[in-house]
């Protein structure tokens, strides 16, 4: 069982949602849509559901031509950012309503809506009705509407920013969980990189309607296609530096000169863009051939137990990420320190030519 | 507490103020005519039921209330049924001078309906339509249409088009989703576009009346001829006014709350 998106394409009123997309989604597999807003994750997952047509392009699934097929033909779900449940019936008659529309047995429906019931943990809710629950367990009624008519596709939008910050923790790894014994096509839109990461799976970076890369999650995230990739797939995005390597030595921004060490000794000399995580650069060297800095600080911004410090010099700017509490002032010089093994390198073209290699043991 | 007082003087000389002639009129319609003509009273000196008696009892004055009702509700009917798919289509899709087709609707209810009366006499008179309680209910549907589909365009786009999704996901058709999820969730709005409807097509007699003679008169016209030989029946003519009343009573009290609602969403 697999659903393969051939040469998609899709335009509302000469704006383009989707560019001839090819992907495949293969059965019991968990992929996520990785994106900003307005990528076109939604927009995927509605031609994916049968919700719009394609201006272009098919729709494959198990070998066959689905591209027309109405919504109600299809065996989908879909959980929406917003918690959709219907309003005038019980949570129970919510989760059996698709059941009753296939017109399953009774005694079937009450089995599979109690067992979905209690794999949500909302067994207890069953006789309320969904504008008396709070937003966790609305969604978790929606999902469980979702889950009990086994789809063969299931498509989150989103399904978690409506909810705070615990909540979304702890339904995410229950989703993950639900996920591992089902033969279905999960495919779950997020905007968050960690949240991708978290979910694991196979990840698809999408930007303006393209499909930027494609792949098993690690893939991804260690070896991004090209500069635009690595920043998706970064949060904060990865640090930039456009730099000239000559014979003997790496240049920032003709700014800043350093020994080609390591693997950098590797490139052959030209233009390139030098990428490094904002979580890698430290303050403190930690090897002797790190290369080092002087920069100024021109923000300093603390969420959670994280610090990001906006750090800039006359030739460029970069954010860097800090465990703990920090404080700085606005102006204060700092040195810093880019560790050379955890560098990405990407050509003038802006694709990736060089990966870190030294991952064995370290976070990359 | 000074200033809450004052308010309350205010707003009952207010509501006194706008009850008097709905008064006045129960007043009199329990009043014979000999206490009416005689002179001022607050309270009828010999209460009497002899004028409702006379509508309930004679034909010619009960018909016209049945006719009226008959027609008010036809005209109900069919607004709601052609407004519900027009606004759902306005709501929804996209389609060839949608918004300029949405603002003719309502550019439709500036023209006084006397305008429309002189077609709609001839036409009626011949494809034999004149005189029947459709003819009203139809010509009324020119004005109540539009209004209506205005209202209910309001309401249906407070619901967000996931929920059509949704439905569509589940396996419900168009047909089954609309009636069973749909118009259950926008039932206020379908209460507030039934209860204009049903006050426009009322209380409107110029083309009620033009466009009837005898069989499907509506007791507003009724009201009208009531001069006979011996002058004008004041009692009986109060108590048929009081009687007009209470249908308009009866719908606001089952709307009032939905009405409050359809306010608030600022289409009404």
């Amino acid at each position: 069982m697999s659903l393969t998106l051939e040469n998609l394409s899709h335009r509302v009123d000469g704006v383009d949602f989707i560019r001839d997309a090819n992907l495949t989604f293969q059965a019991g597999s968990f992929n996520v849509l990785l994106g900003r807003t307005l990528s076109g994750k939604t927009s995927m997952m509605r031609l994916m559901a049968g919700l719009d047509k394609p201006n272009e392009g098919r729709l494959i699934f198990n070998g066959q031509d689905v591209t027309g097929q109405s919504v109600q033909a299809r065996n989908v779900s879909m959980i929406y950012q917003q918690f959709i449940n219907y309003p005038g019936i019980t949570v129970y008659e919510n989760i059996a309503s698709p059941l009753r529309l296939a017109k399953m047995a009774e005694s079937e429906i009450d089995r599979r809506v109690k067992e979905t019931a209690a794999m949500l943990q909302i067994s207890p809710l069953l006789k309320r009705y969904p504008l008396e629950l709070s937003g966790g367990q609305q969604q978790r009624t929606a999902m469980a509407r979702a889950l009990v008519k086994d789809a063969t596709l299931v498509l989150f939008d989103e399904p978690l920013v409506n909810l705070d910050y615990k909540l979304r923790e702890e339904l995410r790894t229950e989703l993950r969980d639900l996920f591992r014994e089902r033969q279905c096509i999960a495919v779950y839109a997020t905007t968050e990189a960690n949240e991708a990461l978290a979910l694991g799976g196979t990840t698809t970076l999408l930007h303006e309607g393209s499909v930027i890369q494609n792949g098993p999650v690690m893939d991804v995230y260690r070896s991004p296609v090209n500069t635009l990739a690595a920043q998706l797939f970064s949060e904060p995005p990865m640090n930039m530096i456009r730099g000239r390597v000559t014979d003997t030595e790496v240049t920032f921004d003709e700014y800043s000169h350093h020994a080609l060490t390591q693997e950098l000794s590797k490139l052959t000399p030209g233009d390139y863009w030098f990428g490094v995580r904002p979580s890698h650069i430290a303050l403190v060297p930690a090897n002797n051939d790190d290369l080092e800095m002087s920069m100024e600080v021109a923000l300093s911004e603390i969420s959670g137990s994280e610090t990001f410090i906006h750090i800039e010099n006359s030739h460029f700017e970069m954010v860097m990420q800090l465990m703990g509490v920090h404080q700085y002032h606005t102006g204060a010089p700092v040195k810093v320190y880019l560790p050379v093994n955890k560098l990405f390198v990407f050509d003038s073209a802006e694709k990736l030519v060089h990966t870190p290699s030294r991952i064995s043991g370290g976070a990359v | 507490m000074k200033q809450s007082r004052s308010k309350n003087v205010g707003i009952t000389l207010f509501i006194a103020f706008v009850l008097t002639p709905v008064y006045w009129l129960l007043n009199m319609s329990f009043k014979t005519n000999q206490e009416i003509l005689g002179g001022l009273t607050l309270f009828p000196k010999t209460f009497t039921l002899d004028n409702y008696a006379v509508i309930f009892s004679d034909p010619s004055w009960y018909n016209g209330y049945l006719n009226s009702m008959t027609y008010v509700a036809m005209n109900v009917v069919i607004t709601l049924l052609v407004a519900l798919p027009a606004a759902y289509a306005f709501s929804r899709y996209k389609f060839l001078g949608d918004k300029h087709l949405f603002f003719w609707l309502l550019s439709n209810r500036m023209a006084p309906p006397a305008v429309f009366l002189m077609p709609f006499f001839q036409l009626y008179s011949s494809i034999g339509l004149f005189d029947t309680h459709i003819a009203v209910a139809l010509a009324h549907c020119l004005f109540t249409v539009p209004l209506a589909v205005w209202i209910l365009e309001g309401f249906m786009k407070g619901v967000p088009r996931e929920y059509d999704e949704m439905a569509f996901i589940d396996g419900y058709s168009f047909p089954r989703f609309f009636i069973k999820v749909f118009l259950p969730m926008i039932r206020s709005g379908i209460g507030v576009t039934a209860f204009f409807t049903f006050m426009f097509s009322w209380v409107e007699l110029l083309l009620a009346r033009t466009l009837t003679s005898v069989d499907a008169q509506p007791i507003g016209a009724i009201m009208t001829r009531t001069i006979g030989a011996s002058g004008i029946d004041w009692g009986v003519l109060s108590a048929a006014g009081a009687l007009t009343i209470i249908p308009g009573i009866l719908v606001i009290w089952f709307v009032r709350n939905h009405v409050a609602k359809g306010f608030a969403l600022g289409r009404v």
